[in-house]
């Protein structure tokens, strides 16, 4: 497992191929990538995403955890920047490694819930028409929902 | 304790954290007492349901004991990924 919280970007190629590389047991390997977008009607200039230094490594670390032993994984490995980025950048990837594929996607699916909504970081959108933080919506909270059992 | 304060409550209170002296018992009485310092707290504190804490850099209740906390984080509902 390696959780990687940076300013500076990383290589998708050369992170997925190295991650792929280690894992000869796993038949299967899925990745996930965020990407800075730019919406045609109102050009964005940048996001800026600010974190807490001493929970994000931590907070991430508990969910991969989590991740690993719910879906059985090999292997999982997530990065995600913080700082100025502009449109077309990536933001953070994910990568999960199982025996079968179906455990691969549900993983990399729960990482990517959990992140949006309990990892500490705060995306702000630089635009000419303003700077806006980037409200979290009930949509990101039910996404958590579906991976709690309902109570009897 | 030390606050911690992110993203628009850092701006609303105008810095990133600050040492607190308190005697309050929930993290909810901590609220009640900053939110009666200045404007700028009752701002930030306005609608503590738009808010999360983190107690030591674990989430937390807004009900939740301050006994032995070392350090509490204010924030608006995360936006990662």
């Amino acid at each position: 497992m390696r959780i990687s919280v940076q300013e500076a970007p990383f290589d998708l190629g050369q992170e997925s191929a190295a991650f792929a590389a280690g894992h000869r047991d796993m038949g299967a390997v899925v990745t996930f990538t965020g990407i800075v977008r730019d919406l045609p009607e109102d050009p964005m200039e940048a996001m800026e995403i600010e974190h807490y230094p001493g929970m994000t490594q931590k907070a991430i670390s508990q969910i991969a955890e989590e991740a690993l032993a719910r879906f059985s994984l090999g292997d999982v490995l997530v990065i995600h920047r913080y700082g100025r980025l502009v449109p077309g950048e990536m933001i953070m990837m994910v990568a999960t490694a199982a025996r079968h594929r179906s455990h691969a996607f549900e993983a990399a699916s729960f990482l990517m819930d959990y992140l949006k909504s309990r990892a500490p970081f705060w995306k702000r959108e630089i635009s000419r028409s303003g700077v806006e933080w980037v409200a979290a919506t009930d949509a990101d909270e039910d996404a958590l929902a579906r991976w709690t059992p309902r109570a009897p | 304790m030390d606050v911690l304060y992110f993203a628009w409550v850092r701006e609303r209170i105008g810095l990133p954290r600050e040492k607190v002296e308190t005697e309050a018992v929930t993290v909810r009485d901590l609220v009640t007492e900053l939110r009666a310092r200045e404007e700028r707290y009752a701002a930030a504190f306005e609608d503590i349901s738009a808010l999360r804490v983190a107690l030591d850099q674990e989430l937390a209740e807004f009900d939740a004991p301050l006994a032995g906390v070392r350090e509490v984080a204010f924030f608006p509902p995360m936006t990662g990924g």
